[in-house]
């Protein structure tokens, strides 16, 4: 199972540095998405990947990280989530206004002339 | 001490909060009841912050526990000398900037005010926090406030520069993210206190791992705060910025430099094991790259705002060379040139509006944006700039920005008589006589690097001078109002003060620099028990 996470957290990050040095702000927002796809993978993986581990710890139970997962990354994920969809969304609207103004869709540079 | 006294800690993030919850329910058409809740809050603020202030200056450390929760499982707020200084850096340049706001930028787009009141809350809780996950939260909503205020104003070059700067923060909370990560999953904590704490025990094969997330978290905090060559983005964003935001936008970048001072000294302090001192060469060097790129930039800059821009870099760079040589000292005149530079870059930010407005550049971008946005109240109003000018085409305007303009440069280049040769001293003297020994060669380096850039300021300042106040054609009227011009005045006159009270001011500094260096009291606060019946 590391193996199989490990190499979707490098398949996305690769892809989103790719598409992130590309010159148009579309690809450089898909770009950003994957990589914060690969960051929440990343840090929800730094909590010990285990399959059919309790949530909390049941009555009675001594509270070692053996027995039950660790909810700190999990909280820290969905933060992460939520404001990661939160920024792209605003940088998909800033996006539509650079492209109504500018009228192209290059991050710095301009259209190629014809 | 009594308990309301525990809970003021908190205030500076409720407060702005509040505000700007209530300014979001009010809705953006009741611009006077928006213009009344922003100075009350700034205002209390500004009161709060100077609570604050006295408050900190003990040995002791003060920790707001939320929920009352001991450390390890809750969220804690520290209050020490230095977040209480950087809350007050804040309060001041919040307060200037709002009320320059008020004469016209705050009609110029939407949701000015609101924003503008996370902002402070951003801000205040980044500095407030003893918490890595909690700073990444402040940093989010000190970020998302900002992309909105960069873009205030709206236009071409705004929303171009504004969409650099949101590419590359969101890059830079992606980095952050990853360090945060690495961090906790070797130690297992994200206080930052219980982190100290157990550096010592890391075992050795995962020290390397551990140091790798901090550098990585590093990086983050060093794009904020632009250092070379991670501060690109930072002229053209911050020239593009309408003044009152540029203001406030001005103190973010020492945010990074906050993050970085804190965390940094924290981590990789005397307690830290085979970690001490851990990246120090790295912060010089880059501190003095961000120097000479920064002074570069200073010469090269074509217009006012982009040379207001540039001084960030090098103030920037000039802070973290100096907090990278790792002498109480040297940081104590560090924390004295930071809180000097905040408020001379702030009012020259503020300044550049108001001189570039009589050759007007910027005033029709304006004009077209409030006939686009101005609704409402604004035609009862009248122009604010013909109610109660200062002066309309006489020279009493122009010789009170002349004079404005002038004691920005001396501040900013460091020239005696004003508080930025002080602090360039403070920094400079401990350097080249540590404990009566001889200089270390990098102190010469440091020398060079806080010296030259002062020239290149002096040089470029004198130039767009010359070009504002004595070459633009004769007859072009400048109007500027009181409400905009006593902003500049307060901060200028605050870095009066700095300059009169140096040595109360130097000593609050280095008390709080000796602090962070031996960041024991620090640590006994955060990880003490909480105090019961509370």
């Amino acid at each position: 199972m590391e193996l199989v996470v490990s190499l979707a957290i490098g398949v996305l990050a690769g892809s989103g540095v790719w598409l992130l040095l590309r010159p148009r702000t579309f690809q450089v927002t898909i770009g950003l998405a994957l990589l914060s796809y690969a960051v929440n993978l990343f840090i929800f993986s730094t909590g010990g990947l285990r399959t059919g581990a309790d949530a909390i710890l049941g009555r009675g139970e001594v509270g070692t990280l053996a027995e039950f997962t660790d909810p700190v990354p999990q909280a820290l994920v969905l933060t992460a989530i939520v404001i990661g969809f939160a920024t792209t969304a605003l940088l998909l609207v800033v996006l539509l206004a650079a492209r109504g103004l500018t009228g192209t869709d290059h991050v710095d540079g301009r259209e190629r002339e014809r | 001490m009594t308990a309301w006294i525990d809970h003021l800690v908190i205030a500076p993030i409720i407060v702005p909060m509040l505000a700007g919850a209530a300014m979001v329910i009010a809705g953006s058409d009741r611009r006077r009841l928006l213009a009344g809740l922003g100075i009350a809050s700034t205002a209390l603020l500004l009161l709060l912050s100077a609570t604050l202030l006295v408050v900190a200056d003990a040995p002791e450390v003060r920790i707001y526990r939320l929920g009352d929760w001991p450390a390890s499982f809750g969220i804690v707020l520290v209050l020490d000398r230095l977040s209480a200084m950087m809350v007050a850096l804040a309060s001041v340049l919040g307060f200037a900037a709002f009320v320059f706001s008020l004469a016209r930028w705050h009609r110029a787009g939407a949701h000015f005010h609101p924003l503008f009141q996370f902002q402070l809350m951003g801000l205040n809780g980044a500095f407030l926090t003893g918490d890595l996950f909690n700073l990444f939260v402040f940093f989010e909503a000190m970020l998302a406030a900002s992309y909105g205020l960069a873009l205030h104003g709206s236009g071409t070059a705004r929303v171009r520069a504004g969409l650099h700067y949101i590419v590359v923060n969101l890059l830079a909370s992606l980095l952050f993210l990853i360090g945060v990560s690495v961090v906790y999953g070797i130690a297992g904590t994200l206080n930052m206190a219980d982190l100290a704490a157990r550096m010592r025990d890391v075992a050795a094969e995962d020290r390397a791992l551990l140091e790798a997330g901090l550098a990585v978290l590093g990086v983050a905090f060093l794009v904020k705060a632009a250092m070379w060559p991670l501060g690109f983005w930072l002229p053209g964003t911050y020239a593009a910025a309408s003044a009152p935001a540029a203001a406030i936008l001005s103190i973010l970048s020492k945010v990074g430099i906050y993050a970085v001072l804190r965390i940094w000294l924290l981590l990789s302090g005397d307690g830290a094991g085979a970690s001490a001192a851990f990246g120090a060469t790295a912060l010089t060097a880059g501190g003095l790259l961000t120097v000479a790129f920064g002074s570069v930039a200073v010469l090269a800059s074509q217009d006012l705002a982009r040379l207001a821009g540039a001084s960030v870099l090098v103030s920037s760079g000039t802070l973290l060379a100096a907090i990278g040589m790792g002498q109480a000292a040297v940081t104590g005149g560090a924390l004295f040139y930071l809180a000097g530079s905040v408020l001379a870059i702030g009012a020259l930010f503020l300044l550049v509006e108001l001189v570039e407005r009589g050759r007007d550049i910027g005033a029709d971008v304006l004009a077209v944006t409030r006939e686009a946005f101005g609704t409402g109240e604004q035609e009862e109003d009248g122009e604010p700039g013909e109610r109660d000018a200062i002066g309309v085409p006489i020279p009493a305007t122009v010789a009170t920005l002349g004079g404005s303009f002038l004691a920005c440069a001396l501040l900013i280049a460091g020239l005696p008589p004003l508080s930025g040769f002080l602090a360039k001293f403070a920094i400079l003297s401990p350097l080249l006589a540590p404990g009566g020994g001889a200089p270390r060669p990098m102190a010469w380096v440091i020398m060079a690097a806080l010296i030259l850039p002062g020239l290149a300021t002096v040089v470029a300042m004198v130039r767009a001078g010359m070009d504002a106040f004595w070459a633009s054609p004769a007859g072009t009227p400048q109007r500027v109002s009181v409400v905009e011009f006593l902003p500049v005045a307060l901060l200028l006159a605050l870095c009066a003060a700095l300059t009169v009270a140096a040595g109360p001011a130097l000593g609050y500094a280095t008390a709080a620099a000796e602090a962070l260096h031996a960041p024991a009291n620090y640590l006994r606060a955060v990880l003490g028990t909480p105090e019961g019946g509370r």
